[in-house]
């Protein structure tokens, strides 16, 4: 049934409440694109089957449902039973009966399927108080995990829309800006520019036509906080693009999503027609004469496509490439009509923001960044996964607490933040807070949020290569610095990785780069060299040691480095040789093996499987100069 | 009318324009690859960077493709500070690696004081500098036979499919307008041929030269009330018969 007034909208929240608090026992199954891929729609088909066989739901009040990406993917499928908190995961379907039997039945723990904290060994039961989870505070992803995302009702018994009845009964459309204003918002989708600031330009820009847009691209490659939220919280993008759109004028939109995200578009769709249905969008919502319709607008797949000017040309139905603009886009945007374009996350953090208030939201962060972001963690941490914390923790705390620090205990050697132009951190920054001031002087950025964190079997040299070679591919090759000069860097990296540095190079990237930043048309060519000049800025002595000892100090660069097996610290256990790809490696059980340079291929295999660090690695030259009669390493 | 200072100099800018049409004006060179008067900017080869600040911008500036950016009034313009000509080089530098046997590149690239480029020369030269000139002209004449294909370093200009392109109408704009002329055709009283594709030509009923491609002829048909019998005869037969038309008029009013 339509809402169509405040007193109408009271009340189905009221009952959406009711009709949840009947459920005395709910079994919420992830089904999230990380926990499908693992197999958890089995496992909540299993779970309706048997609730349904044994008429749980009736008898003891017991319902299930299937929620959105908890962010703990890796650990999946997760299972989380309430109210009483427990987390299961790696759930399979064979379990079900066990679980129904033993916890839902007599309240037993099955204490193997419990998440075990790496540093005490100890099984958690319940997902608030593992650090992954504890150490988070949820603002854009609030009810994701929570909540059925193809179910409104259930929505709205979280809290859906209270931002929006807030800003429509309450508020007029300047009112709906100081309120963001107040909140200290900024974009969460790249540049962090002030989410009011660019509403109030597209409010005053003269003009019928506005619109405004949800940029769904993420183009990062790894990177998939705005898919989880859109696929497990479509109505939180709603509600923000709603309210938005008051805010401006608007009574157009487009939620332009990645095309390699089906999940998502199914979700959105399903929510627009649920919101549709009951007067939350289109014409004259929620009884106040407002009219506002969004579409959906399917990527055309390349990074760039996430660039504003891109974007809108996609939209349009021209090919997605980046045009120079010298007039905002809450000017003239798309089809040259005043337009708002923001990140999912940002939409996502304008309903909370209008519901607990602009202080509340600015009550947390640091003084130029407020509120709560959304990051993803992945790279040598032990628990890897997507995570939402306040704007200025350090990035200690969240490699090593929510982390859960690094894999295997090695040293920690750099964490790269922002995506592909970010840039690399090193150990000395791990104290200094998150935040877009501090990331950007550092030579980082904000970006969407990824966080790549390395540890010291990491080539800072191959790191830079590694995003260059993305770029390369990415770049739409419209300007010539960018399609070109990554080109050339790409040239002169892999030279250094192969042993062919000369001396110059440095400089002849550093200038290329500044060329680069100075000259591109879109900030995809701008930023590009971010990752170059990041690594040359901390960790300059590698380049050196690449270019004047041709040699690499993590080890990683095949062609530069040699391995071999010190004799006192082989016990002959043939780890090595089995790990070994290129029969490289000789050696009878119990005694010391040797790694044969002719045939070795520097792939690291044995290294990494050798139980007593029997084997090193050293630079490569080493042995041509053993074999010239020189001193080396070799044997 | 709006006044800017170019390189220090004073110069008045018509209504509408961009810098770079008062830069020209101000006898200042800049070079360009991608700007053509016919045509929509576009800001690609970005050879046309100029520094931009206004005196309350205390020192602070901006640098901007002068082919896209308006001449405002008041604007402070220089095409000549050091990140400036730094940033021309470092694209011309470029430029030359991927044309390293490009005549109008090496020149350019000479102009500015680079014999060789630093980085790795091209190992399939080419002449095609990416300008998009040819594709856009042929966007503009409403028949968008050929487009940039492919992503980053991998871009080219290209028919769909690279197979002869079936819109093309043979009308030889895209090569006439490719600064480097780098796109080939041929062309005789029978035959025309480009970008893989043979097109027969139209005859002038008049001096019977071939002036105009089949294609063409069928594409303007009706197009902006071009009748079809406006192509019977080619344009030098039609100045001659309007030059002779007058003639006889004027003739016959000096009677
Ligand atoms: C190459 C490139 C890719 C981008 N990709 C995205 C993206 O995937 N998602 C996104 O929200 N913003 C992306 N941006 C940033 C957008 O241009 C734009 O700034 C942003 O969507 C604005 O929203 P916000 O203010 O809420 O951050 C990208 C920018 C560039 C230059
Ligand atoms: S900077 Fe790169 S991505 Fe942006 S327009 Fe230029 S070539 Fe395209
Ligand atoms: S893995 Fe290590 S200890 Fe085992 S045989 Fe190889 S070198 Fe020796
Ligand atoms: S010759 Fe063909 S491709 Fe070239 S401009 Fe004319 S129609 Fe376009
Ligand atoms: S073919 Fe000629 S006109 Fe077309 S992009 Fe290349 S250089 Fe420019
Ligand atoms: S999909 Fe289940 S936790 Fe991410
Ligand atoms: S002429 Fe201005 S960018 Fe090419």
């Amino acid at each position: 049934m339509r809402i169509d007034s405040k007193a109408q909208f009271d009340s189905a929240v009221r009952n959406a409440k009711k009709a949840a608090a009947g459920r005395k026992l709910d079994i919420l199954v992830c089904c999230g694109t990380g926990c499908l891929a693992n197999g958890s729609a089995k496992v909540a088909e299993a779970f309706a089957k048997e609730v349904e066989a044994r008429g749980l739901a009736a008898s003891v009040g017991l319902f299930t449902k299937k929620t959105g990406c908890h962010g703990f993917c890796e650990r999946g499928p997760l299972v989380v039973l309430k109210p009483s908190g427990v987390l299961y995961t790696k759930v399979k379907p064979e379990h079900v009966p066990e679980i129904l039997d033993k916890t839902v039945a007599k309240g037993e723990i099955i204490t193997k399927l419990l998440y075990k904290n790496p540093a005490t060994k100890k099984p958690v039961e319940q997902y608030t108080e593992i650090p992954f989870y504890k150490n988070q505070t949820r603002v854009a992803m609030r009810n994701i995990g929570q909540v059925d995302p193809t179910d409104l009702e259930d929505s709205l018994a979280h809290g859906a829309y209270a931002g929006l009845a807030r800003a429509l009964f309450h508020k007029t459309p300047e009112e709906v800006i100081a309120e963001v204003e107040v909140s200290g918002l900024r974009g969460r989708g790249g540049a962090g520019f002030l989410t009011a600031r660019k509403w109030r330009a597209a409010r005053k820009a003269s003009g019928e036509r506005k619109f405004v847009l949800c940029n769904g691209d993420e183009g990062d490659p790894g990177a998939f906080k705005d898919r989880s939220i859109m696929e497990g919280d479509p109505h939180a993008v709603l509600e923000g693009l709603i309210i938005g759109a008051y805010a401006v004028g608007a009574h157009e939109g487009f939620i332009y999503v990645r095309d390699e995200y089906p999940l998502a578009v199914v979700h959105l769709a399903l929510a627009m027609e649920q919101a549709r249905q009951r007067g939350l969008l289109g014409k004259n919502i929620l009884g106040t004469g407002f009219d506002f319709d969004v579409k959906i607008s399917r990527g055309g797949g390349a990074f760039v496509c996430g660039e504003s000017s891109a974007l809108m040309r996609s939209i349009e139905g021209k090919t997605g490439e980046p045009r120079q603009k010298y007039t905002h886009a809450t000017d003239r945007g798309l089809f040259e009509c005043p337009t708002v374009l923001n990140n999912v996350e940002t939409w996502a953090d304008v309903g909370a923001v209008l519901e607990h208030g602009g202080p509340w939201f600015a009550a947390m962060g640091t003084e130029k960044s407020k509120g709560t972001k959304a990051f993803s963690l992945v790279g040598k941490v032990k628990n890897t996964g997507l995570i939402e914390l306040p704007m200025g923790t350090t990035l200690r705390h969240i490699i090593y607490d929510i982390g859960g620090g690094i894999l295997d205990d090695r040293p920690f050697k750099a964490v790269q933040t922002g995506g592909p132009s970010g840039g690399c951190l090193p150990e000395s920054h791990l104290d200094s807070p998150v935040d877009y001031e501090k990331l950007t002087e550092a030579g980082s950025m904000m970006g969407s949020g990824g966080m790549i964190v390395m540890d010291d079997r990491t080539c800072m040299v191959d790191v830079a290569r590694y995003f260059l070679s993305f770029l390369v591919e990415e770049s739409c090759g419209k300007c010539t610095p960018c399609r070109e000069g990554l080109k050339q860097l790409l040239v002169i990296y892999d030279g250094l990785v192969a042993g062919r540095g000369k001396p110059g190079d440095v400089e002849r990237i550093e200038r290329l780069a500044a060329g680069m930043q100075l000259g591109s048309l879109c900030e995809l060519g701008k930023s590009a060299p971010n990752p170059v000049l990041s690594t040359l800025r901390y960790f300059r002595e590698e380049y050196q040691a690449h270019i004047e000892q041709r040699a690499c100090p993590a080890g990683i660069c095949r062609d530069l480095t040699a391995y071999e097996i010190i004799p006192e610290d082989c016990n002959g256990c043939h780890a090595c040789f089995r790990a070994c790809p290129a029969d490289a490696i000789t050696g009878e059980s119990k005694k010391v093996h040797t790694i044969h340079q002719g045939k070795c291929i520097s792939c690291g295999a044995c290294y990494t499987a050798c139980p007593t660090d029997a084997i090193r690695f050293f630079p490569k030259v080493a042995l041509a100069a053993a074999a010239s009669g020189g001193q080396g390493g070799a044997s | 009318m709006n006044t800017l200072i170019v390189n220090g100099r004073h110069v008045k800018a018509r209504e509408g324009a961009m810098l770079l049409e008062v830069i020209r004006q101000a006898g200042v060179s800049l070079p360009t690859l991608c700007d053509h008067a016919a045509l929509e900017p576009w800001g690609g080869c970005r050879l046309c960077l100029v520094d931009v600040t206004r005196n309350e911008w205390d020192g602070w500036a901006k640098m901007v493709v002068s082919c896209m950016f308006p001449a405002e009034d008041g604007l402070i313009v220089r095409t000549d500070s050091p990140r400036v000509v730094e940033t021309r080089k470092v694209v011309l530098d470029l430029l030359l690696a991927r044309c390293p046997d490009t005549p109008l590149v090496q020149k350019l690239a000479r102009d500015h004081g680079i014999e060789q480029t630093s980085y790795q020369p091209n190992p399939e030269p080419t002449d095609c500098v990416l300008c998009g000139l040819c594709t856009r002209v042929c966007d503009h004449i409403g028949v968008s036979a050929i487009a940039t294909v492919n992503r980053g370093a991998g871009r080219e200009v290209a028919p769909p499919f690279h197979e002869a392109p079936p819109d093309c109408i043979g009308c030889l704009a895209c090569a006439e307008i490719c600064p480097t002329s780098c796109i080939p055709f041929t062309t005789s009283d029978s035959k025309r041929t480009i970008w893989g594709k043979a097109f027969e030509m139209v005859r002038c009923t008049q001096c019977g030269r071939a002036f105009i491609t089949k294609e063409q002829a069928a594409f303007y048909d009706g197009r902006n009330g071009v009748p079809a019998s406006y192509f019977d005869t080619c344009d030098e037969c039609k100045r001659r018969a309007q030059a002779q038309q007058f003639s006889r008029l004027s003739a016959g009013a000096g009677r």
